[in-house]
């Protein structure tokens, strides 16, 4: 099935912006790249296509693969293709990489073209408002005046609200996944922690390591491994390794346990490949999105510009990002009247459960992205 | 949830339901199924509508003819909807199904302004007969045996009078129907169906 229906080689494309971003921290960006792909074909009104927007450690790469031989297609291929739940055949997709990322897009490992060294700290401090007007000047730079759909999990979701909130006429759906319209002090004070690992390690240099040719790997492991932690259920977590040893019990501090050996793995593998500043701010992203705090703290009355019709969804393992946080969404939804549609998908794999491949899960988000009447612009 | 499948007088009850909504009222259907009346009402009434549904076969549905829907279980009750934001909140045959029965009742009339409660009638004189020859009652509108059905909370239409009266419930109209006739002649011994339309005492 993965074969035959994925959307095959792609290439990621790289867009320059010359026009001056002012950001939310009221530092201004002069100018920057955003990395992306795009997969289908953009029809010739416009109006079919379809943004995605990673979480935490995701980019531009969501579907596809970029050689033949590639034994790792884009993080969400299980979704996006001819004839899956978001069918390429259909649907002009737009994956990218956020600002501040670390995958093409400008960001702190980038280079400053002012200094012409890699911006380190120098780099702002970006927020979910400043990654969707970002997107936004993208949609310009392309002619897509509407998005048929905006899809995102996680801290994905965030920027899909966002989306319908600053940009009411420019988003058809919204598909809002194992999301949250903030976050809560338990899930900060993870990010908290991870920042901590982080900048803590002594080859962190207060953010400027690239000079010093030593990345803060330690810390930035860490960090991960906390994730990790919080992305798995308790239960998805005790049957795939329980107590299970590698070998026997030898009274060290070495691997013993099997989900000693997961964790240590997903560390070294995301260490190995991501750039601690850019984990820093992305979790500051995540902590700062509050859209209700302008309207007093209630969140019906932010969500009353929207005009998108939303599809929330939630899996009943996640803890990280719970049910009860989408229910949130749905309820200011209804308070607003707007088209709304909740699922809350019994799935064992805790957050993670959101890039799982669940037939419900993915009948659900085919149904509904099928509904969609390309082109069919709405009135409230 | 929903025990409707082979309910021979839907298309009155729907009707009737119908009559009882307003032109392009918020209505909020409990146990929605697979989301057929609240099609019926918007293709009829052009009523903003939304569903609540716990199963996830229904659910699906739903999303696939485009009916609103909100997954969640009526047992927890209705939090997450605000008091009187609907002008309808509907119960279609499904009472007998609930355990919170009680507080679905005075939950419906928390968040809406007007309610429409319809439930199989126990009274039904098949249903008698049935038990007086000495076994559980099985029809088209109590479909299932003894000890594969749902319903837990089986009542007549005498009991959900005096539930309305104990608990400051306001019958605003009633009407009992059979094989899709309404009767109004001893309607707790010929009715199948009962439809209620409800509102919270002052």
């Amino acid at each position: 099935m993965s074969e035959n229906n994925s959307v095959g080689i792609v290439a990621p494309q790289i867009a320059h912006f010359s026009e001056a971003l002012p950001l939310k921290s009221g530092h201004v960006l002069a100018q920057y790249d955003l990395v992306y792909e795009t997969y289908g074909t953009l029809n010739a009104e416009k109006s079919n296509a379809v943004l995605i927007c990673h979480a935490l450690s995701g980019n531009h790469h969501v579907a596809g693969i970029y050689s033949q031989n590639d034994k790792y297609p884009g993080w969400w291929d299980n979704f996006i293709g001819p004839g899956k739940p978001l069918d390429t055949n259909k649907f002009f997709v737009i994956g990218l990489n956020n600002l501040g990322g670390c995958h093409g897009s400008s960001g702190p490992s980038s280079i400053n073209p002012d200094s012409g060294k890699p911006w380190g700290s120098a780099f702002p401090i970006v927020t979910v408002e400043d990654w969707v007007n970002s997107q936004a000047r993208l949609l310009d730079k392309l002619g897509i005046t509407q998005l048929a759909a905006v899809v995102g999990g996680s801290l994905g979701g965030m920027q899909c609200l966002q989306w319908t909130i600053a940009y009411p006429e420019r988003v058809q759906h919204a598909l809002i996944i194992a999301s949250a319209p903030n976050l809560t002090a338990q899930n900060m004070a993870f990010n908290e922690v991870a920042r901590q690992a982080i900048i803590t390690d002594p080859e962190f240099h207060g953010g400027d390591y690239y000079e010093h040719g030593v990345v803060p790997r330690r810390g930035l492991r860490i960090a991960r491994m906390l994730g990790h932690i919080t992305y798995l259920s308790d239960d998805v977590m005790g049957e795939k390794f329980g107590r299970k040893l590698k070998d026997t019990i030898k009274y060290s501090f070495d691997v013993e346990f099997e989900m000693e050996s997961y964790l240590r793995y997903q560390g070294d593998k995301f260490a190995g490949s991501f750039d601690a500043n850019t984990y820093l701010r992305m979790t500051r992203a995540l902590d700062y999105y509050d859209p209700a705090l302008a309207f007093g703290g209630d969140l019906s009355l932010a969500l009353s510009s929207t005009k998108a019709e939303f599809l929330i969804v939630s899996f009943t393992s996640d803890w990280r990002f719970s049910p009860a946080r989408s229910r949130e969404i749905v309820k200011a939804l209804l308070d607003n009247e707007s088209k709304v549609s909740y699922a809350e998908v019994t799935a064992a794999h805790g957050h993670d459960a959101f890039l799982m491949p669940d037939a419900h899960y993915h009948a659900i988000l085919r149904s509904y992205l099928s509904k969609i009447q390309i082109g069919n612009h709405h009135e409230k | 949830m929903k025990n409707s499948v082979n309910i021979t007088n839907f298309r009155q009850d729907f009707a009737i339901i119908a009559s009882w909504v307003k032109f392009n009222s918020k209505v909020l259907d409990l146990g929605c199924g697979d989301g057929e009346l609240l099609q019926f009402l918007s293709g009829s009434l052009e009523v903003k509508g939304y569903g609540v549904e716990k199963d996830d076969a229904n659910l699906l549905a739903c999303i696939q003819n485009g009916t609103n829907v909100i997954q969640m279980d009526l047992e927890d009750g209705l939090s997450g909807f605000e008091n009187q934001s609907f002008n309808t909140v509907i119960l279609s045959q499904t009472l007998q199904a609930m355990h919170n029965t009680e507080g679905i009742v005075l939950e419906m009339l928390r968040v809406g302004q007007e309610v429409i409660v319809t439930f199989p009638n126990f009274g039904y004189w098949r249903n008698r007969w049935q038990i007086t020859m000495g076994q559980m009652p099985v029809s088209k509108t109590l479909p299932y045996q003894w000890y594969d059905t749902p319903n837990v909370h089986l009542c007549t239409i005498n009991d959900f009078d005096i539930f309305c009266e104990n608990h400051n419930i306001n019958i605003l109209e009633r009407k009992v129907i059979t094989d899709g006739n309404e009767v109004s002649f001893m309607p707790n011994l010929l009715g199948n169906l009962a439809m209620y339309r409800l509102t919270a005492k002052p």
